[in-house]
């Protein structure tokens, strides 16, 4: 068994309301100057049973486009092995 | 006449309703205040009402905790000011830690938005002098993050409480719809009072189960409590 973190986040062309909505009004509203921006994003973590961790990356890639959980056209993903289960 | 406060974040909707119960119910003076046009001073209660704040981003009501305002009206408790949060105003008071428990995603992982009926326990304070223990009474809830949760009963079991009395709608943590300071002066609930105060917005079977926190307020702030 393996863990596929996936995390989508809006193409940074794209406007993104949470994370900007926590940088202005939260963060950079009460003295983290040091702060230059935030984007927010939608986290899933995925267990696949699979004999390898190229084959369980591969299923989670392969499902994440044909079941568009991510649109390409507005949002990055990242799809990333955390660890075996 | 005693003066109430409403505040609207960007994002509040049921200010003017509060603003019209706190007139038509309670008689007394009350108006909707900008968040950051609010000053504690001249006010005789506040009132913190429903809706969303800040797109409710991060977790209902937790930019909304950590604004000016709220700040400015924890100071405020420290002179007897009575304040009220609803839906998302409770929301807010607890995650800005003036009332215990935390406000998570309804169990069912819905909105809702029925009616539902509601036992008063242990009530005290101004927003329910007028209330006697056991009390029952209806009124309708409408949120995504109602599911009170606290860890222990003992640590709320001593303080005013609303309770979902027959059905819990969320999955609340000891059927808790509402709970208080241990004064009662900070009370806050997910139910809408300001939408249970008249005939015309309550159905025929049910009570007007709002109109007694209008009606204690109306009366503590004339009287004292």
């Amino acid at each position: 068994m393996y863990v596929v973190e996936v995390v989508i986040t809006n193409k940074r062309v794209a406007r993104d309301p949470e994370g900007e909505t926590i940088y202005k009004d939260l963060i950079s509203r009460y003295g983290f100057d040091k702060v230059r921006g935030v984007r927010s994003g939608k986290y899933l973590e995925i267990l696949v049973e699979s004999k390898s961790h190229e084959e369980a990356l591969n299923y989670v890639k392969d499902l994440c486009s044909k079941l568009r959980l991510y649109n390409p056209s507005v949002h990055d993903v990242r799809v990333e092995l955390r660890c075996l289960k | 006449m005693p003066k109430v406060a409403v505040i609207k974040f960007p994002g509040t909707n049921a200010d003017l309703d509060v603003v019209w119960v706190l007139r038509k119910v309670s008689r007394l003076e009350a108006y909707s205040i900008w968040h950051s046009e609010f000053r504690a001073d001249g006010w005789d209660a506040v009132v913190i009402p429903g809706g969303f704040s800040y797109g409710d981003w991060l977790r209902a009501g937790a930019i909304a905790a950590k604004s000016e305002v709220v700040k400015e009206l924890v100071n405020a408790l420290d002179n007897g000011i009575p304040l009220l949060g609803i839906c998302n105003g409770f929301q807010i008071l607890t995650e800005a830690e003036v009332l215990p428990g935390v406000l998570l995603p309804n169990e069912s992982c819905r909105f809702i938005c029925r009616w539902v009926r509601v036992r008063f326990v242990n009530p005290r304070g101004p927003w329910l002098k007028l209330v006697s223990n056991d009390f029952v009474a209806d009124m309708p809830i409408a949120h995504g993050e109602g599911r009170y949760y606290v860890g222990f009963y003992e640590e709320v079991s001593k303080l005013p409480l609303i309770t979902y009395y027959g059905y819990n709608p969320n999955g609340s943590s000891y059927d808790i719809a509402g709970v208080g300071t241990s004064d009662g002066l900070v009370l806050g609930l997910m139910p809408h009072p300001e939408r249970a105060s008249e005939p015309e917005l309550t159905p025929r079977t049910l009570s007007q189960g709002g109109r007694v926190v209008w009606l204690s307020i109306s009366n503590a702030l004339r009287e004292g409590w």
